[in-house]
């Protein structure tokens, strides 16, 4: 596996830290007039999410990590696995429960997510930043209520819960900001 | 579209035109002579941790000489001459060194006085700072004083167990084989940061094995005549009561490189037209050397030293530009 030294150090690069994959990021150079220079990096557990903060003498190198990420076609789930596919090539990935995590109530077949691939396995998913889903269940409210003061939840076709305005009805396709888990519009 | 624009702001480069006049003033009415010295340079420096950029003669690729990183071996010969006190505001090349508060290429204000030790030239750096910086008078604080306030170590006579046991509280996985690397880590990224909040700090007397080229007192350790200024957490400048021994200067020159052998970093030819001016004799002075774009950040308030440097794009690839 190629190597990174600490002068080719920058954000976004995959290294290996105590056998788990990391994302630089942010990468300080500290030097003192005089004496030994060093890079202060803060890295991401690509796995946990956790930020941690490292320091690396310059000169020193570290092992890159084979990270990828890919735009997937999202296809189905059977219960254990959530299955994606490189649609240029059809190359299928399963990815379990761990990788999908918090995402798999934002999964609708035929969406595209960017999928982080560690060593040819999905480690994480991202969905698209903006999902339209359609309605399954939630309060009738107010007939007539238009104004939007006001609002109560309602669970979404993947099985996600967001708090909609009291207008929205069952049956309904809303968008939602997957990154905030927030209402949007209606679709 | 290519992006042609200077990355400091043209108000910045007004404030920057100015700092740089009252710093003319400041040493026009202290007498101090302004002096220019080569850029490309016959010999460079032996610091173990500095890499120079080496120039190459075109016509048969051999090594003209190095961009210096600091004119101070030039400057030192000069004062052999007789130039009496002198100050220079250069360009100075450091490969390798690029970050917030580095730039591979920079400018550093350089000076030297004739007579004075080190306690004299922190008096008188300490008034171009109020001047420049509206900052109150600093403080003075010993190297082994600021390890006592925030590590409780005493840094001449701390055990390596000690050094690497308080170092391993800040990064549990950092190792190093040498006393003094211990000692840098645990002040670039403890206590550095710390010094000249509200006012400028002026750390004097480091650990002997840090001088450089620094006259080292015997006392009980002894200790380097050197100083160094922080101001808001940042290095600013770095300054000597100036080794003027050339039988001591030829014997750190060895030392260093064989430190630099040591680390693998590139051999260098000894500046043997330092140590002729050294034996024809160089005044008893002190001399800093403090970089005027870091200055120029904390004038302006910018954290970033491209802010106060009119194009940094030549070289901005060895940026991390997130």
């Amino acid at each position: 596996m190629a190597r990174y030294n600490t002068s080719e150090f920058k954000s976004g690069l995959k290294i290996m830290l105590d056998n788990d994959p990391y994302n630089i990021v942010e990468n300080e150079f500290v030097k003192p007039g005089k004496g030994q220079a060093f890079s202060r990096v803060r890295v991401r557990n690509l796995k946990t999410g956790r930020v941690i903060e490292r320091t690396f003498k310059s000169g020193e190198s570290v092992e890159a990590a084979d990270v990828i990420e890919t735009e997937m076609q999202y296809l189905y789930n059977d219960s254990t696995e959530w299955h994606f596919m490189v649609t240029d090539t059809y190359e299928q990935f399963a990815a379990d429960e761990t990788a999908v995590g918090d995402t798999k109530q934002w999964l609708k077949e035929e969406d595209r997510c960017m999928v982080t691939l560690w060593n040819g396995q999905p480690l994480s998913i991202t969905p698209p930043n903006f999902v339209t889903l359609k309605v399954t269940d939630t309060d009738p409210g107010v007939k007539g209520d238009t104004s939007g003061g006001g609002s109560k939840p309602a669970t979404l076709e993947t099985g996600a819960v967001v708090r909609v305005p009291l207008f929205v009805q069952i049956d309904e396709v809303i968008k939602v900001d997957t990154r905030t888990g927030e209402y949007v519009s209606r679709a | 579209m290519t992006a042609w624009q200077p990355s400091a702001s043209i108000a910045a480069l007004k404030q920057r035109a100015q700092i740089i006049q009252q710093i003319r003033t400041f040493f026009a009415q202290r007498n101090v002579l302004e002096v220019e010295t080569p850029l490309i340079c016959e010999h460079t420096v032996s610091d173990p941790y500095l890499n120079s950029f080496t120039c190459v003669d075109p016509t048969n690729q051999q090594t003209l000489g190095f961009l210096q990183t600091s004119p101070e071996y030039a400057m030192k010969r000069l004062l052999a001459a007789g130039s009496g006190d002198i100050f220079e505001i250069t360009k100075a090349f450091r490969q390798g060194e690029a970050g917030k508060q580095h730039h591979p290429e920079f400018t550093m204000l350089e000076w030297y006085r004739v007579g004075f030790d080190h306690h004299t030239l922190m008096d008188e750096v300490d008034s171009l700072l109020q001047l420049i910086l509206g900052v109150p008078a600093g403080e003075r604080v010993s190297y082994s004083q600021a390890f006592e306030n925030t590590l409780h170590l005493n840094p001449h006579t701390a055990t390596v167990e000690a050094l690497s046991h308080a170092a391993q509280q800040t990064d549990a996985t950092i190792h190093f084989e040498q006393r003094d690397d211990w000692l840098d880590f645990l002040f670039g990224h403890v206590i550095g940061p710390g010094l000249g909040h509200g006012k400028p700090t002026f750390l004097y007397d480091f650990p002997a094995s840090q001088a450089a080229l620094a006259r080292i007192r015997p006392d009980t350790p002894p200790v380097a005549e050197r100083f160094e200024v922080f101001v808001n957490g940042i290095e600013l400048a770095n300054g000597y009561h100036e080794l003027n021994d050339p039988v001591e200067q030829e014997k750190r020159f060895t030392d260093d490189l064989a430190k630099r052998e040591q680390l693998g970093a590139a051999g260098i030819p000894i500046d043997t037209k330092l140590l002729a001016a050294l034996q024809h004799g160089m005044p008893a002075c002190a001399g800093v050397a403090l970089g005027l774009d870091r200055l120029l950040m904390l004038a302006l308030g910018v954290s970033n030293i491209a802010q106060v440097m009119s194009f940094t794009d030549p070289l901005s690839h060895l940026h991390d530009t997130a």
